[in-house]
């Protein structure tokens, strides 16, 4: 167990690789309860959150989700989340647990009266589970038979269940197939037991944080702390898509509109281990050239890959595909090379 | 349950060590490998190496972490499993033969006495 935002959390529970490859083959259960919710609601939260954070909400119906940000004035990422719109006047959003204060206070400071809005935290009483990978229908078909429909990519879902509320959504953080669902906590043990049963009957095995960072990194998913952080904008880490300039005025689009015009001091690049090496952890130096350029910002060694893959921030000038670099490693220095995301696309 | 062979020495830190044999084998416990899990890249020691007991001497890593292996005892390294460098899974698969790790002449076979038993490694790791 790992103190992970103020939780114990297990790194793994039978092996990193194994649960890894379980996902990818079969499927996972992950345990997702660290992570926060915040409600949005009133007449003007379309509008407030058009304003607060950078992807178009509009473009939502009742029932869908999308990936956003929630920047600084200055562009730099406060956090990147799912808002999930459940009606016409309402949203939840699923935020970092790391980042649930920072995010409310951030959300908060821009809320007017004229908004006509109220936000909640349902952190603290809300519980989580993730399930992923190829045989997720079959195993949410063995926990909710008819119950519920199987949540389509970025939906959610609100029902009634024998055990209480529950959101269910059709997203992950792997790169599978899987849904992701919310309950409240007294409910959360009953729900894990059920859905491990399940998984497990289906070739599964319950997966910790050791799996979810090496499943996210082989898809080039970034990790707040890691690859985003209020210093640098969601271009700079390459997540210009989630971003809707067109939309209108929001926080921190100054400073990215300055960047488009001006150009980027550095970009987070993907890069994989070129020959037999250590696994790229996160802070050891980037070097290109005999000079240090960066650091590496998420690192390991990727099991469907077996070989070292990793992000860092490198001068926007040699973040390009193809560059050589090394990577230090106790005094030693490792080829790797800028590589496309994602670094692993299934077969 | 792991496996912790009566014929071997150990150290706190989970390496062991077959007193027996000159130069002396070394490598790391059934139980670490355990703990650690998938072994992907090991660090040899250079060969000629003297080092003194409990002096770290390499690194091994897996994907969950990289963990420094410890000399149990003083001596010269002569020898180093090359086999590990394409291989590193057999610290895994084999961790008491094939997956040693380096081999050391020992320069103080006394130390040997003040490393852990079969019986005291077990109940060291409870």
């Amino acid at each position: 167990m790992v103190p992970f935002a103020g939780w114990e959390m297990p790194v793994q529970y039978t092996g990193i690789v194994e649960e890894h490859k379980a996902v990818r083959n079969a499927a996972g259960v992950f345990d997702i309860s660290h992570m926060g919710q915040l409600l949005v609601s009133g007449k003007g939260a379309a509008a407030f959150l058009n304003r607060t954070l950078t992807n178009d909400v509009s473009k939502l119906s009742p029932g869908q989700g999308q990936y956003t940000l929630l920047l600084n004035d200055k562009g730099g990422v406060v956090d990147d989340l799912i808002a999930y719109r459940t009606s016409e006047r309402e949203f939840f959003l699923v935020v970092n647990a790391s980042r649930i204060d920072a995010d409310w206070e951030q959300l908060e400071k821009q809320l007017t009266e004229e908004d006509d809005v109220m936000m909640a935290n349902a952190s603290d009483f809300t519980a989580g589970l993730a399930v992923q990978g190829p045989r997720s229908r079959e195993v949410f078909q063995r926990v909710f038979e008819k119950s519920a429909p199987y949540p389509e990519k970025n939906t959610i879902l609100i029902s009634m269940t024998e055990n209480g509320p529950m959101w269910l959504c059709g997203t992950g953080y792997t790169g599978e197939d899987g849904f992701e669902f919310f309950v409240p906590i007294e409910k959360a043990v009953t729900w894990f037991r059920s859905i491990v049963d399940a998984v497990k009957a289906e070739g599964g095995v319950p997966c910790g944080l050791g799996s979810r960072d090496t499943l996210r990194l082989e898809m080039g998913y970034p990790l707040y702390g890691n690859d985003l952080s209020e210093e640098r904008t969601p271009l700079q880490a390459g997540l210009g898509f989630f971003v809707a300039m067109e939309k209108g005025d929001f926080t921190g689009r100054e400073a990215l509109a300055a960047q488009k015009a001006n150009g980027m001091p550095d970009k987070l690049a993907a890069f994989r281990m070129t020959g037999t090496a250590p696994p790229p952890r996160p802070h050891y130096s980037v070097l290109h050239g005999g000079q240090i350029v960066g650091e590496v910002c998420s690192g390991t060694q990727s099991p469907s890959l077996s070989g070292g893959i990793g992000m860092t921030y490198l001068p926007s000038a040699i973040a390009i595909l193809g560059t050589q670099i090394e990577i230090e490693v106790r005094g030693r220095q490792f080829p790797a090379e800028i590589v496309k995301k994602p670094f692993y696309r299934k077969a | 349950m792991s496996n912790i062979p009566d014929n071997l020495r150990y150290r706190d830190s989970h390496e062991w060590i077959d007193p027996m044999q000159d130069p002396a084998p070394v490598g790391i416990t059934d139980h670490a490998q355990a703990e650690l899990t998938d072994v992907v890249f090991v660090d040899l020691p250079k060969v000629g190496a003297v080092v003194t007991a409990g002096q770290q001497v390499c690194v091994i890593e897996s994907v969950k972490a990289a963990s420094d292996i410890y000399a149990p005892v003083s001596g010269e390294i002569v020898a180093v499993n090359e086999a590990l460098q394409n291989e590193p899974g057999l610290i895994n698969t084999d961790p008491y033969l094939g997956g040693y790790i380096f081999k050391i002449k020992p320069s103080n076979p006394a130390e040997v006495e003040k490393l852990m038993t079969a019986a005291a490694y077990a109940a060291h790791i409870g």
